[in-house]
């Protein structure tokens, strides 16, 4: 296949940005697309240019690194799907392919295709955990059943890898996905009931610090989402909210 | 017969552990303070000893190279973790899960520290729980378990098909709290570049910011490495594309024995190969063997039909299927462990049986578990178990409830539909049970540097059972270091914190600036990939999964010479300054090459066939590896002499005292 690149370029934080073109041949459609990107970055370094910079990590869909903005959509045309796991078949041959880094006034870009996503690293460390030392002496694991229905919801949430998409596609650059993923996990599951409160309340506080903007339930988080995290989990964070701010006034 | 003292406790081996942690020294909670600990990795194993030791009341720094713990190459464990919490009453003990993990590691492993990993295991059970890990449960909502390769129970415990990642958030989520309460500094998007030791102890280290390029100097009182394995010494393997073997090189340069480089394990059950392009290759769990059979065309030309096209695995009738683990290996069948399953398919598409258009791949077919599972929903809902199309719509419901995203990843790879054709399948690079040699307390022969998780070699022989890397990560992290490392400290809540504008660390930080710059200014043509991609061809076909001494020999010298040739010829672009992804690439795999040269080194010296290491001369009339436990019975341990070529080997006698040593048979 024969394409035609555009891509954000931008030397460092500072540096404003453009998009450039960048023309490339024999793509293979068995390629994934950062192969392709690989494969235009050994031109460049064989024209003694710089190569595109861009994230990526275990290349299988579960790092969460990777995060481009292809044709306008967040990990690019397939569903259920990151970018690394999207392959050039799904491509026409001439096609022009618009290729963006995540926009978010929260996600700060750090080179070309590279944001900084340490805002959900703060917001996992306000609340994101259950509070048990490693001491060897919990109780059996299995002293504690658990339905298996809330045991599988529970994982459907937990199942989100922090790339960013939700985020990325919103038009108000909100968060509350990534959030109510983590906070559903922990509702859902006796573990985390005894903090439940502090919980919702501390990594919503945190959120709104981040400058992510609020929801306003347009659903696009949902539709782009690798990991298919329901809107359900955005009204039980709704729930838990309501709770914790009625009980703790 | 070496200075290597392995510090094994005295007495019986269920004692051993127990005994041990009653002898250490401790420090006290307030002396704790006055204490840093440096670790590198926050995967499985270093996030756990982070979280662990920050709870303790040490102060931590932690460093990774991803923007955040959560994306360390642990997430991307799919199958499970091992427990002998014998749940399913199927005989499972501390002492089989021993057992087990030693045979299956081909007696190659100390026997005292695996016999502690299954001492443990059943608390790391116990501790995720507790954090909130989604754990598969059965209705009555209770813990499931699923079987792996190489044993004849069920003690795997699992979450779907991603048990890493929900392992590595519960350890994240624990370590994330710490970082919370400042008690551990997370350094993310930061490279360890060497460690510095002063006065014979591991004080500190040099990184490298990777998005200001700014080198660093951080110094502590011990230093914990927990980087992964090297398994990208190949370029093409299952790991993610950043896991290198720097930190664990540099420790090594540094006086830290490097043990058994070149027990590698080639797994079985990965995506095959499709092109030139290809920049790393995707597992398929071993879980699927539990209810996938394998299988090849019996007849040669069905199998040139099925490689041109011209046939589908559909159209082979039943009695035309060579499902060859099974009839190789009955007792076993298709749960072989996987160097030996790796093998039968190697030796099966070398006789020309393999499947897709290059020869290089075996069927994983589900068709019968479609058909026993449906059966079985057929008669619990009460529905007709005699209607094919029903049953096996059931039983795809079943198969899609425990392996969905595994099947979708395969799907999006391939472009078939595993659910409707057989999945194809080839072995691949994926693990590294060789590292850095540690004794029992997982200290290296560094004092102050300790090494955990993939990156030391310490509990899985020659090979790997499935299921048993998380186990030991989370065991050297929460349960293990937590305890032996305050032995080491103990003598150092007087020193105060240590310095950093000492010789040591200006000679450390020169030498890390003079590699970079000396790749910056270098005048060269390729990029860094030319050469990674040279040095996995000569790897995979010299020292892969059959080795021999002519081709060990001719590797010696092959990647030797490339390794000149890279260092004459690469083009590193762009600054120190800032973000330079071609130079983070470039500094590490200047670290695979002279890796790969000790790994053909230690290939070629083991003229015994054991676990994953296969020598073509060291083999029994039916094919199968060989031991040599006359000659063999020991771990290799290397120490750096300022050139791979010139390494000494130092030898850790293995004693077996509790397991009788026997040729493995899985027949
Ligand atoms: C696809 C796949 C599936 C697997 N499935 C299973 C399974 O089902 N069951 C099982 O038991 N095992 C499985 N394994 C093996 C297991 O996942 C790994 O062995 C284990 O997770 C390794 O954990 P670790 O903590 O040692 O290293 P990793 O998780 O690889 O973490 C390495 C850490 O070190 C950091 N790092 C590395 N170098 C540097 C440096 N120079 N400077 C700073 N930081 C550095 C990284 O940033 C990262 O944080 C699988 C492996 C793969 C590849
Ligand atoms: S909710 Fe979905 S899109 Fe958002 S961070 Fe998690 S996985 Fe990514
Ligand atoms: S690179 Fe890991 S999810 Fe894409």
């Amino acid at each position: 296949m024969n394409l035609t690149l555009k891509i954000w370029r931008q030397n460092g934080p500072k540096d404003k940005g453009r998009m450039e073109t960048y023309p490339i041949s024999d793509v293979s459609p068995d390629m994934s697309f950062l192969e392709m990107l690989d494969v235009l970055n050994e031109s460049l370094v064989a024209k003694r240019e710089e190569p595109v910079a861009f994230d990526h990590d275990c290349r299988e869909g579960i790092c969460g690194t990777c995060s481009l903005h292809i044709n306008g959509e967040a990990h690019g045309p397939d569903r259920a799907i990151t970018t690394c796991q999207l392959h050039m078949r799904k491509f026409k041959e001439g096609e022009t392919i618009y290729i963006e880094p995540w926009r978010a006034k929260a996600f700060p870009v750090i080179k070309d295709l590279i944001v900084d996503r340490e805002a959900f690293e703060r917001i996992q460390q306000a609340g994101g955990f259950v509070s048990v030392n490693t001491s060897g002496n919990t109780q059996d694991a299995n002293n504690l059943p658990i339905p298996k229905v809330d045991a599988d919801l529970a994982f459907d949430a937990a199942a989100c890898i922090g790339c960013g998409a939700c985020v990325a596609t919103c038009k108000n650059a909100s968060a509350m996905l990534f959030v109510s993923a983590k906070v559903s996990q922990f509702a859902l599951l006796p573990q985390g009931k005894v903090e439940a409160k502090e919980r919702v309340l501390n990594m919503v506080h945190q959120m709104d610090l981040e400058g992510f903007g609020s929801c306003t339930n347009t659903g696009a988080c949902e539709v782009e989402c690798p990991k298919e995290i329901s809107l359900d989990n955005i009204a039980r964070l709704n729930r838990e909210y309501l709770c914790a701010t009625l009980s703790s006034e | 017969m070496s200075n290597l003292d392995a510090k094994i406790p005295e007495g019986p081996i269920a004692e051993k552990w127990t005994n041990h942690k009653n002898n250490i020294n401790l420090v006290n909670p307030a002396n704790k303070r006055l204490i840093d600990v440096i670790i590198i990795g926050t995967g499985l194993a270093g996030g756990s000893a982070a979280a662990s030791l920050a709870e303790m009341g040490y102060n931590v720094k932690a460093f990774a190279f991803q923007d955040s713990p959560r994306r360390a190459h642990s997430i991307a464990a799919q199958g499970g973790i091992n427990a002998s919490k014998n749940y399913q009453n199927d005989g499972d003990s501390d002492y089989r899960l021993f057992y087990d993990t030693v045979k299956g590691g081909d007696y190659r492993s100390r026997e005292a520290n695996v016999y502690r990993l299954a001492e443990v295991s059943g608390n790391i059970i116990d501790q995720c729980v507790a954090q909130g890990v989604p754990f598969a449960r059965d209705y009555g909502g209770l813990l499931d378990n699923r079987s792996f390769g190489g044993v004849l129970v069920s003690r795997t415990f699992y979450a779907r098909g991603q048990t890493g990642q929900q392992l590595l958030l519960g350890a994240y989520s624990a370590l994330s709290r710490q970082i919370g309460k400042g008690k551990v500094k997370m350094y993310n998007r930061h490279e360890m570049l060497d460690v510095v030791i002063v006065d014979g102890k591991a004080r500190g280290i040099i990184a490298r910011n990777l998005i200001t390029g700014e080198i660093q100097r951080h110094s502590a009182h011990a230093v914990v490495i927990a980087s992964g394995g090297y398994g990208n010494v190949f370029f093409l393997s299952t790991n993610a594309m950043g896991s290198n073997a720097t930190a664990a090189w540099k420790a090594h340069k540094r006086g830290a024995y490097f043990a058994n480089p070149c027990f590698t394990q080639i797994h079985p059950t990965c995506i095959p190969v499709s092109g030139d392009h290809q920049s790393k290759l995707t597992l398929m769990s071993e879980s699927l063997r539990n209810d996938g059979r394998i299988w090849v065309p019996l007849k040669l030309e069905d199998a040139k039909a099925i490689q041109q096209g011209n046939l589908k695995p559909t159209d082979i009738a039943e009695e035309n299927r060579d499902y060859f683990l099974e009839r190789r290996y009955p007792a076993f069948g298709n749960l072989v462990p996987r160097d030996v399953a790796s093998r039968a398919a190697k030796e099966r598409c070398d006789a020309g049986h393999g499947v897709n258009a290059t020869g290089e791949a075996v069927y994983l077919d589900f068709m019968d578990a479609f058909i026993r599972y449906g059966k079985e929903q057929a008669h619990v809902k009460g529905l007709d178990g005699e209607d094919k199309d029903l049953v096996i719509k059931l039983g795809k419901a079943v198969i899609e409830e425990k392996y969905g995203n595994l099947f979708q990843m395969y799907e999006k790879i391939i472009d078939e539909n595993p659910y409707e054709t057989p999945m194809m399948i080839y072995p691949a690079v994926h693990y590294t049970m060789g590292g850095i040699w540690v004794d029992y307390n997982l200290m290296t022969t560094v004092p102050g540097l300790y090494v955990l998780g993939e990156a030391n070699f310490s509990d899985h022989g020659a090979n790997r059972l499935g299921a048993s890397a998380l186990m030991q990560g989370l065991a050297d992290g929460y349960f293990v270091l937590p305890y032996t490392i305050g032995d080491f400290l103990a003598d150092d809540i007087r020193t105060g914190t240590i310095p950093i504008d000492s010789p040591e660390f200006d000679e450390a930080e020169k030498k890390v600036k003079d590699s970079i710059a000396t790749f910056l200014t270098n005048d060269g043509d390729n990029s860094v990939d030319h050469y990674h991609k040279l040095l996995g061809k000569i790897m995979w076909d010299k020292v892969g999964m059959a080795r021999n001494d002519k081709h060990l020999k001719e590797s010696i010298v092959e990647i030797k010479a490339l390794r000149e040739e890279f260092h004459k010829g690469v083009f590193v672009p762009g600054k120190d300054e800032g973000m330079n992804t071609e130079l983070e690439k470039a500094l590490r795999v200047s670290d695979f090459f002279e890796l790969a040269e000790l790994f053909a080194m230690d290939a070629l010296k083991r003229t015994e066939s054991c676990g994953g290491h296969y020598r073509e001369e060291s083999v029994t009339p039916e094919g199968e590896a060989l031991r040599d436990d006359e000659n063999f019975a020991y771990v290799s341990a290397w120490e750096y002499k300022g050139e791979p070529s010139e390494s000494v080997l130092h030898k850790e006698e293995l004693k077996f005292e509790f397991i009788e040593l026997k040729q493995r048979s899985y027949k």
